[in-house]
């Protein structure tokens, strides 16, 4: 049986229409998954020296154990932003003569060989194999290596058991980080000491191997514990299903100043509000109004100007970005039928323009109290807003006339590539480095301040030749019209 | 009306559509058969400028339609479910269409209220996005939201498929009262010959991308027809 579910997968991988266009992607993320190997391998090697230098007086494999704890949370919070829950598409199975279980186990017993529970290995092997090299006794060391493999895989499924009580909500990273803030916390002030717990427990099991038991019965219990929720699952009316909720209409009767192009205004508020996938892109806002929080308040940075400019494109800039990237992929699910209507393309992106340089509007008076922080932040920022509204917004729209990936609305977005191509890539240059490098010139040459004016005027010629400049990407949209319909009418 | 000359569509060597001449005169009710592939999806998006002939050209109204722009406000259509908005309510989505096609609020309320039996109380006030609604009520939705803002030229692609009985008697009602009664020209496809034959003033077979019966309907029709695809399976 189980052959047939590979079999079917492996179709389902190789025939995927995607496969040539998003093979880029595939290439890329494989790239960043062979370094994080090597990082790991390189700890794995360095780590029994390391720590001899470090902690010269310590056993380093007591001093493993006592960062057990971090790891194992750190583990945990990697793996929520990153391992996907194992899917598998099951409703033409449910009907064929398949009991229910076995295809639980497959999709369960599949997430066991999930890449998250490799990476550790290539810690936990060299290390130990040190270990047996430096005169540990062999069948302790043993023993500890597989209690740490086992808690990795605890850790799996106890990835899916947050994932599958906590995916049902928008803000679904909230209760894990709150957790392992407060475990953190409680730790850091020494309330409960889980890092003396956890380290205990394993040099408990370093010493006697029997204990391993008890992690094995914990391994099952979680086992169990998912088995119950994926079988729960695999009914129609329970996930396969989208449950209804009721929907509150309101009718934004503001966006009426905005003229003909209100409509559409409507349309793309509903949009971003409406969808997992795009709602995202607000709580982004909050990341962006952040961000200059992270540099400002080190001395590091607060020498630097030059740095303010390229967090003033960010933060006041983090909507355009993510909202623009996917224009006009947001509409592709009904994008035959916008086509077939009687719309005026040039509205239809001026809406999208609309919203976005009022986002970088909110977000530059948002970032207003960086005044803080020094005069020159609010100049940069100042500078760094008009950039992004006369010149960001342009290219990222022309950069969307050669978006050809279609976007599912209702998946969660969260490292999700869907509608991620070349183009999503490559965009960021113009919109980050190139006002960067316009900056840094003149400011090496003249002074801060004129470096500013610049950008600050740059911005206002685009601004001035707005009207100008959407004919001609609303031009480049027509041209790709076909090309456009076809790609998103493939399924993804 | 609708005049197609010399049109064709091929993918690569694959010649999908090949209609030399076609005249769809102004009020007439035109029904479009044939077998899977046999290229009414194909040439109803070509009506729409949704894909680009091969060879020759549809003219709508005397506009060219792969040429400029302005069929749209005179033509509506409903293909299938990517013609919705998925997270918009019913509502939201007429009075979208509306907006698009220069009517207030008021104007779609209006239209929309002479449906109220074909929706049958589970479109309008539901509280609920078109993609929690099941298929049927999402085609009722798209199909009335096509007659929006008095199009001359409604286009509709399997508008029986997933219907229930009462919705499919009512909707020929409201197609024959279109072409009719208010000068409509109406051009729908199907694999309902029952159907068809009740609506249609002219119904065309399509076979491998060619037409080969352009029928008047009368009382023979559907006899016709029948013979004509019950034929195509002996042979």
């Amino acid at each position: 049986m189980f052959k047939h579910f590979i079999n079917l997968e492996w179709k389902s991988a190789f025939r995927d229409p995607n496969i040539g266009k998003s093979i880029g992607v595939k290439i890329f993320m494989g790239f960043l998954g062979l370094c994080l190997l090597l990082m790991f391998l390189g700890t794995g090697l360095s780590l029994y020296p390391a720590l001899n230098k470090l902690f010269p007086d310590a056993d380093p494999l007591l001093v493993v154990n006592n960062f057990i704890f971090y790891w194992i949370l750190g583990d945990l919070m990697f793996r929520f932003f990153f391992q996907k829950l194992p899917v598998m598409s099951v409703m033409p199975l449910l009907t064929l003569p398949i009991k229910r279980h076995k295809i639980v186990n497959y999709v369960l017993g599949k997430s066991t060989l999930s890449f998250f529970n490799f990476l550790p290995l290539f810690i936990i092997i060299p290390f130990g194999i040190t270990l047996i090299y430096k005169d540990y006794p062999v069948n302790s060391v043993l023993a500890w290596m597989l209690a740490l493999i086992i808690y990795t895989q605890i850790n799996n499924f106890l990835n899916f058991i947050i994932e599958s009580f906590s995916s049902k909500t928008d803000l679904a990273f909230l209760p894990l980080t709150i957790t392992s803030g407060v475990l953190y916390t409680l730790e850091y002030f020494g309330i409960i000491s889980f890092s003396n717990i956890l380290s205990n427990a394993f040099n408990a099991i370093y010493k006697n191997p029997i204990l391993i038991c008890v992690l094995i019965a914990i391994l099952i219990v979680v086992y169990y514990i998912n088995f119950r929720i994926l079988r729960k699952k695999l009914f129609l009316d329970a996930s396969l299903k989208n449950k209804v909720i009721e929907v509150n209409t309101s009718n934004l009767e503001w966006t009426k100043n905005f003229g003909d192009i209100a409509p559409f205004m409507q349309l793309d508020l509903k949009l971003i509000w409406r969808n997992k996938r795009s709602k995202s892109t607000v709580w982004m806002l909050l990341l962006g109004l952040c961000y200059g929080l992270f540099f400002y308040p080190q001395p590091t940075y607060i020498d630097k100007p030059w740095f303010f400019i390229f967090i003033g494109i960010f933060s006041t800039g983090i909507f355009l970005m993510n909202f623009g990237q996917f224009i006009p992929a947001w509409d592709s699910s009904y994008y035959k039928m916008l086509m077939s209507q009687n719309i005026k393309y040039e509205r239809y992106l001026e809406s999208k323009f609309m919203l976005m340089a009022m986002s970088v509007v909110i977000m530059f008076v948002l970032g207003v109290p960086y005044v803080y922080f020094g005069w020159k932040i609010l100049l940069a920022h100042f500078a760094a807003a008009i950039y992004n509204i006369g010149v960001n917004t342009h290219v990222i729209m022309y950069g969307g006339s050669f978006n050809r990936k279609k976007i599912n609305l209702d998946q969660k977005a969260a490292f999700n590539y869907q509608g991620t191509g070349a183009v999503q890539w490559l965009i960021g240059i113009p919109l980050m480095i190139i006002p960067a490098v316009i900056f840094g010139i003149f400011y090496a040459i003249f002074s801060f301040e004129i470096g500013c004016l610049v950008m600050g005027l740059i911005g206002v010629i685009g601004i001035i030749f707005h009207q100008k400049l959407m004919l001609f990407i609303t031009k480049k949209y027509l041209e790709s019209k076909y090309k456009m319909i076809d790609a998103f009418n493939q399924d993804n | 009306m609708i005049t197609t000359s010399n049109l064709s569509k091929k993918y690569k060597d694959n010649k999908v559509l090949l209609i030399d001449a076609l005249e769809i005169p102004k009020g007439q009710s035109f029904g479009l058969v044939g077998n899977n592939g046999a290229g009414k999806t194909t040439y109803f998006s070509l009506l729409l400028d949704l894909i680009q002939p091969t060879t020759g050209h549809i003219v709508n109204n005397e506009v060219q339609v792969n040429k400029s722009e302005d069929w749209k406000p005179f033509t509506s259509a409903f293909i299938d479910e990517s013609f919705l908005i998925g997270y918009l309510t019913a509502e939201e989505y007429f009075y979208f269409i509306g907006e698009l096609r220069e009517q207030n609020k008021a104007d779609v309320d209006k239209l929309v209220a002479q449906f109220e039996d074909f929706f049958h109380g589970e479109i309008l006030g539901q509280k609920k996005y078109l993609r929690d609604l099941s298929k049927g009520n999402q085609k009722k939705a798209g199909i009335v939201a096509a007659l929006i803002g008095n199009p001359e030229v409604i286009i509709l692609d399997e508008p029986f498929a997933n219907l229930d009985p009462t919705t499919q008697i009512r909707l020929k009602e409201i197609i024959k009262d279109l072409a009719e009664k208010q000068g409509t020209t109406v051009l729908i496809s199907s694999h309902d010959l029952m159907h068809i034959t009740d609506v249609c003033e002219r119904i065309v077979v399509l076979e491998k991308g060619e037409i080969v019966k352009d029928l008047k309907t009368s009382e023979a029709t559907l006899k016709e027809l029948e013979v004509h695809f019950t034929g195509m399976d002996v042979l």
